[in-house]
C-alpha cells in the first residue's frame, strides 16, 4: 500500500486526487505503524519546516522516515525536509542528504518562486563541487523518474527555499535567478521540488514512473 | 527559465460560471468543472475562480465545486470571493484550492492576511486589490468594485507584502471589461514597488495587450472574456507570446 503521509497542515488533497487519476490505491496516514509497513511513501509539501518537523516529531514519525527502505517520495518541502537542516527558522530536519535548505535572496529574484519552470540534468555525476555548478546543463535528469518525460519540460514550483545544486545527490538542476537542486536521489529516497499533482500530464507521467520504482 | 503564466479568470455565480462587464450585465458561461477542465487541456499555466455569489446560502456550495474542480484539473487553481476568516482558507485548502485570494475582508482587516500566511505559508495567500484611479493615486475599491475606501492601492499592496502574502492580483476598474487593454501605469507602478509576483487583471481583449502587460513587468496575465467566447485558444496566445521573446511553458 502506498502512504500518503498526514503531518496535519492541510492540502493533501492533491497528491490524493491525482493518485486516484492514476488508479493507485493508497490511504493517508500519520501513524507509524502504518508507515512502516508501507511499499511506497509520499511525504507531500505543505506550510514550514518548523511546523513539518514539530508535526513529525509529535507522532514519532522521524526515525520511521529514516530507517525507510521501501521508495520514498519527498514533494516541495517534502524534498527540503530530506536534508541536514533548513533555514526556514533555522530547523534540523531528516537529515538523510547533507546540506542546508536555504531561502531565495529577495534583492535578486521575485520570493516566492511560483510558476512553471523547467528541470535540468546535473553533468558529470560524481564530480568535484566546482565542476558541477559550472558544467554545462544536460538535457534531463538521469533518474528513473524522468523516464518518457521530454526534455525540458516545465514542472509548477511554489517555495521560498531551495537545495543546494552543489551535492552529489542532486540529480536534476532549476534556474530561478541561479541554479538551484530541483530533484534530488539517495538510494530509495526520492525529492522533487516542483508539485507533480500539480503539472499537468507531464507530472502525473513522473508520479507514474515513481509508483514503478522498484524497492532496493 | 521561468515561464510567464496565461490564467484563464471564471467568476462563478451559485455554482455556474458568468462573466461580468464592469463587474455586472452577467452571461453564463457554462460550469466550471467543465470551463476549467477545457482550459486545463488547451495549456492554461493555472485558473482562477472568483465566487462572486451574493448570498451567504449560495456561498456553501463553493466547497462542493471546489472538490470538483480539484478532482479533475491537475495544474494550480485559486480560489477567491467573499473570504473573511482564516477557516474559511482552510476549508478551501483542504478542498483542493491550491491558493486562497483575499480582498474586501483585508481591507477591513489587514490582519487576516498576516494569519492566513503565517497559518498555511505565503505561497497559497493572494492579496486581491481592485485599484481605480481618482486623480490623486490609485485607490482600492471594495465589495466588487462598488465602494470606495480610503486606502492608496499602491501603499496597501507594500503593506500586504509586508504582511506575508505571496502573490498580488491587481485588477484595475477603470481597465476592467472594456478589453481595451490592462492598465499599464498602474501595473507599472506596482511591480516596480514590490517584490512578489504579480497577476495583471482587467482589460485584456487581444494577445498584444498580454504582451504589453507581461513587458512592463506582470509575471502572469488573467483573462477571461477573450477565452471565453472562443476569441483565441491559450494556444494561440501563447504562441504569439513566443514569438516576441516571452518565455512560456509549451508542454
Amino acid at each position: 500500500m502506498i502512504v500518503v503521509i498526514d503531518y496535519k497542515a492541510g492540502n493533501l488533497y492533491n497528491v490524493g486526487n491525482a493518485l486516484k487519476y492514476l488508479k493507485a490505491e493508497f490511504t493517508v496516514s500519520g501513524d507509524p505503524a502504518v508507515v512502516s509497513q508501507a511499499d511506497r511513501v509520499i511525504l507531500p509539501g505543505v506550510g514550514s519546516a518548523r511546523a513539518a518537523m514539530e508535526s513529525l516529531t509529535e507522532q514519532g514519525l522521524v526515525e520511521v522516515l529514516q530507517g525507510l527502505r521501501v521508495p520514498f517520495l519527498g514533494i516541495c518541502l517534502g524534498l527540503q525536509l530530506l536534508f541536514e537542516v533548513s533555514d526556514e527558522d533555522n530547523t534540523p530536519c531528516l537529515g538523510l542528504l547533507p546540506g542546508t535548505v536555504r531561502r531565495f535572496n529577495s534583492s535578486q529574484v521575485k520570493v516566492p518562486h511560483i510558476g512553471w519552470n523547467q528541470v535540468s540534468g546535473v553533468a558529470g555525476q560524481g564530480s568535484k563541487r566546482s565542476e558541477r555548478t559550472i558544467a554545462p546543463a544536460v538535457p534531463q535528469p538521469s533518474s528513473k523518474l524522468f523516464e518518457g518525460i521530454p526534455a525540458e519540460s516545465f514542472f509548477y514550483f511554489l517555495h521560498s527555499y531551495f537545495a543546494p545544486v552543489e551535492s552529489p545527490f542532486t540529480l536534476g538542476k532549476t534556474d530561478y535567478g541561479d541554479w538551484f537542486g530541483s530533484v534530488v536521489a539517495r538510494e530509495n529516497f526520492y525529492g522533487v521540488q516542483f508539485h507533480p499533482e500539480r503539472s499537468g500530464e507531464i507530472g502525473l507521467k513522473m508520479l507514474q514512473n515513481f509508483l514503478e520504482v522498484q524497492s532496493s | 527559465m521561468l515561464a510567464k503564466r496565461i490564467i484563464p479568470c471564471l467568476d462563478v455565480a451559485g455554482g455556474r460560471v458568468v462573466k461580468g462587464v464592469h463587474f455586472v450585465d452577467l452571461k453564463d458561461a457554462g460550469d466550471p468543472v467543465e470551463l476549467g477542465g477545457r482550459y486545463y487541456r488547451e495549456g492554461a499555466d493555472e485558473l482562477v475562480f472568483l465566487d462572486i455569489t451574493a448570498t451567504v446560502e449560495e456561498r456553501k456550495t463553493v466547497v462542493d465545486w471546489v472538490k470538483r474542480v480539484a478532482d479533475s484539473i491537475f495544474i494550480p487553481f485559486t480560489v477567491g470571493g467573499g473570504i473573511s476568516t482564516v477557516a474559511q482558507v482552510y476549508d478551501l485548502l483542504r478542498a483542493g484550492a491550491d491558493k486562497v485570494s483575499i480582498n474586501s475582508a483585508a481591507v477591513k482587516n489587514p490582519e487576516l492576511l498576516g494569519e492566513a500566511s503565517r497559518a498555511f505559508g505565503s505561497q497559497c495567500i493572494v492579496l486581491a486589490v481592485d485599484a481605480k484611479w481618482t486623480g490623486a493615486g490609485w485607490k482600492v475599491f471594495v465589495s466588487g468594485g462598488r465602494i470606495e475606501t480610503a486606502r492608496d492601492a499602491l501603499e496597501w499592496i507594500r503593506q500586504g507584502e509586508e504582511l506575508g502574502v505571496g502573490e498580488i492580483l491587481l485588477t484595475s476598474m477603470d481597465s476592467d471589461g472594456t478589453q481595451e487593454g490592462y492598465d499599464l501605469k498602474l501595473l507599472g507602478a506596482v511591480t516596480a514597488s514590490i517584490r512578489i509576483p504579480v497577476i495583471a487583471s482587467g482589460g485584456a481583449g487581444s494577445p498584444e495587450h498580454l504582451l504589453e502587460a507581461l513587458r512592463v513587468g506582470a509575471d502572469a496575465v488573467l483573462a477571461a472574456s477573450i477565452f471565453h467566447y472562443d476569441r483565441y485558444s491559450i494556444a494561440q496566445v501563447k504562441d504569439y507570446l513566443a514569438e516576441n521573446s516571452i518565455p512560456v511553458r509549451r508542454n
